[in-house]
C-alpha cells in the first residue's frame, strides 16, 4: 500500500511538474483526469491518455496549422482562465483519448451536449438548428460560446454576458455578407444598438436592460413567424411584460390585447408601434408623432379624417402641442367608445379633452375630432357649408379667370398694335 | 405703362396717407398670415414642414399667425372706425352712394358688360369711375373675408371660450372655412388682384398708386375719364393736385410691391403644386 500511494504521489508530482514547466505558469489546475484517475492505472500500462502538456506540445505553437493553412493554436493561459481550464483535452476531444500522437486532421465533432444536455435540448428546437438542419450553415455552441476560451455568463469578459450579448449575435445578424446573402434576416444590429434599450445596456451599462436573449431566449430561439416563439404577436405581451408589467396588464385590458388573444394576429401587439429593436423613449416627441401613423395603417379612414383637422394637420407638420390618437383613445388600453372605461366615452370626454382644454364643458366637447366634410349623414351643416365653400371658390375662380384671360388678350393685342401704328 | 421714374406733369392725389398706411398693414399682415397659415391647410404638402421651418417650426408660425392677425383686425377696426367717423361725425354719406362709393351700383353692371364687350372687341372701353366694378370686388371680398375668416379664425384660437355659445361642432365648421375662405383670399389676391392692379400688360410690371398716392393727370384721363370729366367740371382736380411723387417714395413702392408680388406668386405655385401633387 505504501509503495502504489508513493507511486501514486510521484506520478501526481511528474505530472504537476510536467505542467508546471512546460506552461510555465504558477499554479496551474490539477487536470481533472489527473484527480479522476488516481492510479487507476499504473504508468507504465497500455498507451495513456494524452495529458494536455502532450497536446500543447504541438499546439501551443504559433505556427500549429492544418494543411490548409487554418490555425489550431490553443493558448494554455486563455484555456486555463477559461470555465473549463480545469478539464483536460480529452475530455471534449473524447476520441483523441485513444489516439496515437500526432492524430489526424479529420477529428470527431466536440460533443457539448455529453455535460451541456439541457442546453442541447433546448437548442434542437431552435430556429438555429432548424436552419442547419436544412444545410444552410448555422450557429453552433461554439459560434456564441467560443471554443477553448469559453467563460460563464457572469464573467464580464464572457461572450454570453448580458452586455456583450448583443455583440455576440451581431457577429451572425450584424455580418452584412451573411445578410446579403440572405442566411441572416435585415440587419437588426443598428436600431437596436439606437434604440433605448440598447442605448442603456451599451451607454449606462445596465443590466436590468433587455439585450437579445431577453426576449428572444438563448438556446431556444424560435423564427418570429412561429407562434411558440416568445416575440411571436401573441407571445410579447409576456416577454415586454416581464420588464413592462404594470403597461401589459394595461394593453391586457384594451380591445388590442383582446383580438390577440382570439387569434387576430392583424391586431397590433407591442412591437407593431414600438417597434421590436429600434424601440425609442415613449416620450420622444418624434416617436409619438409617428405612432399617429401607425394607427393609420390600419385605421386608414380615422387616420383620414383625423388629418383633416387642427390636430392632425399640427401633428402632420412636426408638433406635439396638439393631441395625436393616444392622448384621446389611450395608448395601451385602448376601448370603444361604447365601454364606459373608455377616454372617448361619452361620459368621459369633458374630462378627456380636459386635459389640453382646461375649460372644456359638455358643449365644447361636442366638437368632432374625426370630422369628415364629405359626410352627410355625420354632420349635415359641415356637409352643406364645404360644398357651399367649393361652389364659391369654383364660382369666383372660374369668373375671374375668364374676365382675366379676355383682358389680357385685349390688352395684349392693343400693345402689340400701338407701335406697329407708330412705325407706319 | 409705368414708367422706371415717375412721368411729369400733373398728379392728381387718389389716396390719401393713412389709407395708404392701412393698405401697407394689410399687405404685411395678410402675406404673414398667408406663409404661416398656408403650411397648416396643406400640412400633406412637400414643402409645408420647409415652410413651417422657415419661421421656427409651425408652433412658432402659429404664433406669428396670431401677430399678423391682430395687426389685420386692427387694420381692419380702423378703417371700419374712420367711416363711421366720416358718416357720424362729417355727416359725409358719399360712401353710400356715388361716384366715391363702394356700394356696388347700377353702372357696374353696364361697366362690367361693356368691358367684356371691349375685351372681344365689340365695344370702346367703358368709361370707369373712381372705383370700377373690379375694384368693388376685391374691397368686398376682403371686407367679407375680414368678417368669415376672422371671426372663424378667432372661434378656433379661442375654442373654450366660444363653446359658451356655441356647441363644439361649429369650430369644425369654422375649420373648414377658415382654410377654404383664406385659399379663396390668397388665391384671389395673389392672381386676379396683381393681374388687375400689376401685371396686366397696359398696368406691368406695377401700379404705385397705392404707393405713391397720387396717379398722373394723363393717367387718371386714360384709365378713369367718368371721374377725370367729374373732377374737372366740379374743380375738384385742381384742389387735388398733388406734387409728382418723389423719386424715393416710387423706389421703395417698387421695392415692397415686387416682393409682395413675387411672395405672392411664389405661394400661388406652392398651392398648385399641392393640389396637384395630392
Amino acid at each position: 500500500v505504501r509503495t502504489r500511494r508513493l507511486l501514486v504521489a510521484s506520478v501526481i508530482v511528474w505530472a504537476l511538474a510536467l505542467g508546471y514547466s512546460v506552461r510555465a505558469l504558477p499554479n496551474p489546475a490539477p487536470t481533472i483526469s489527473a484527480l479522476q484517475q488516481p492510479a487507476a492505472a499504473p504508468p507504465v500500462a497500455a498507451p495513456a491518455a494524452p495529458a494536455n502538456a502532450d497536446c500543447l506540445t504541438c499546439h501551443e505553437d504559433d505556427a500549429a496549422a492544418r494543411a490548409d493553412g487554418s490555425k489550431v493554436v490553443v493558448k494554455p493561459a486563455i484555456f486555463d482562465a477559461s470555465i473549463h481550464g480545469g478539464l483536460s483535452c480529452v475530455d471534449c476531444h473524447q476520441d483523441l483519448a485513444t489516439a496515437e500522437l500526432p492524430h489526424p486532421e479529420k477529428l470527431q465533432k466536440v460533443e457539448c451536449s455529453t455535460c451541456h444536455a439541457d442546453a442541447a435540448e433546448l437548442m434542437k428546437i431552435s430556429v438555429h438548428a432548424k436552419v442547419r438542419a436544412d444545410g444552410a450553415p448555422g450557429p453552433t455552441c461554439a459560434s456564441c460560446h467560443g471554443t477553448h476560451d469559453i467563460r460563464p455568463k457572469t464573467d464580464p469578459a464572457s461572450r454570453s454576458h448580458h452586455l456583450n450579448i448583443a455583440e455576440t449575435c451581431a457577429s451572425c445578424h450584424g455580418n452584412q455578407e451573411l445578410i446579403a446573402k440572405g442566411i441572416v434576416p435585415v440587419d437588426v444590429t443598428k436600431s437596436f444598438a439606437d434604440s433605448i434599450h440598447g442605448t442603456v445596456l451599451a451607454k449606462s451599462g445596465l443590466m436590468v436592460a433587455p439585450t437579445c436573449s431577453s426576449c428572444h431566449g438563448a438556446h431556444d430561439i424560435r423564427s418570429p413567424s412561429d407562434p411558440a416563439s416568445r416575440v411571436a404577436k401573441t407571445n410579447v405581451e409576456t416577454t415586454c411584460g416581464t420588464c413592462h408589467e404594470g403597461i401589459a396588464r394595461q394593453f391586457h385590458g384594451g380591445v388590442h390585447a383582446a383580438m390577440l388573444l382570439q387569434g387576430n394576429t392583424g391586431a397590433p401587439a407591442c412591437q407593431t408601434c414600438h417597434t421590436a429593436h429600434g424601440i425609442q423613449r415613449s416620450d420622444k416627441e418624434s416617436w409619438q408623432l409617428s405612432v399617429i401613423n401607425q394607427c393609420g395603417t390600419c385605421h386608414a379612414d380615422r387616420l383620414a379624417t383625423f388629418r383633416d383637422t387642427f390636430h392632425g394637420q399640427v401633428t402632420a407638420l412636426g408638433s406635439r402641442s396638439v393631441a395625436g390618437c393616444a392622448d384621446c383613445h389611450g395608448a395601451h388600453e385602448v376601448l370603444p367608445a361604447s365601454d364606459p372605461r373608455s377616454p372617448i366615452a361619452p361620459a368621459n370626454l369633458v374630462k378627456t379633452c380636459g386635459k389640453c382644454h382646461e375649460n372644456a364643458t359638455a358643449n365644447f366637447v361636442k366638437y368632432d375630432p374625426h370630422a369628415d366634410k364629405h359626410n352627410f349623414d355625420r354632420n349635415p351643416a359641415l356637409y352643406f357649408t364645404a360644398k357651399f365653400m367649393t361652389l364659391l371658390l369654383a364660382g369666383v375662380f372660374g369668373f375671374f379667370g375668364i374676365h382675366t384671360a379676355l383682358w389680357f388678350g385685349k390688352e395684349y393685342r392693343l400693345k402689340r398694335e400701338r407701335p406697329r401704328k407708330g412705325a407706319k | 405703362m409705368s414708367a422706371p421714374q415717375p412721368i411729369g406733369g400733373r398728379y392728381v392725389s387718389r389716396f390719401g396717407r393713412t389709407d395708404r398706411l392701412l393698405h401697407g398693414f394689410l399687405m404685411l399682415s395678410f402675406l404673414g398670415l398667408a406663409l404661416t397659415g398656408l403650411p397648416l391647410l396643406f400640412s400633406h404638402a412637400r414643402w409645408a414642414p420647409g415652410l413651417a421651418a422657415v419661421f421656427g417650426g409651425i408652433r412658432a408660425a402659429g404664433v406669428l399667425h396670431r401677430i399678423f392677425a391682430v395687426i389685420l383686425i386692427a387694420v381692419f377696426v380702423i378703417h371700419v372706425g374712420r367711416l363711421l367717423k366720416r358718416v357720424i361725425l362729417e355727416k359725409d354719406y358719399s360712401i353710400f352712394w356715388g361716384p366715391s362709393s363702394l356700394v356696388p351700383q347700377p353702372r357696374d353692371l353696364r361697366d362690367l358688360k361693356d368691358h367684356f364687350l371691349w375685351f372681344v372687341g365689340r365695344g370702346e372701353r367703358p368709361l370707369f369711375e373712381r372705383f370700377t366694378y373690379w375694384e368693388k370686388f376685391d374691397y368686398w371680398a376682403v371686407f367679407w373675408g375680414m368678417a368669415i375668416i376672422g371671426g372663424s379664425g378667432l372661434m378656433l384660437w379661442f375654442p373654450e371660450a366660444f363653446a359658451w355659445v356655441v356647441p363644439g361642432w361649429v369650430f369644425n365648421i369654422a375649420l373648414v372655412v377658415h382654410g377654404e375662405e383664406a385659399l379663396l383670399a390668397v388665391g384671389f389676391i395673389f392672381t386676379i388682384h396683381f393681374f388687375n392692379g400689376h401685371l396686366r400688360p397696359e398696368k406691368f410690371p406695377m401700379d404705385m398708386v397705392i404707393f405713391t398716392g397720387s396717379v398722373s393727370e394723363q393717367e387718371l384721363r386714360h384709365e378713369r375719364p367718368a371721374e377725370y370729366e367729374r373732377l374737372r367740371r366740379t374743380g375738384e382736380l385742381d384742389r387735388l393736385t398733388v406734387a409728382p411723387p418723389r423719386p424715393s417714395t416710387w423706389t421703395l413702392g417698387r421695392i415692397v410691391g415686387t416682393t409682395a408680388v413675387t411672395i405672392g406668386l411664389v405661394l400661388v405655385g406652392f398651392i398648385i403644386f399641392a393640389l396637384i401633387s395630392s
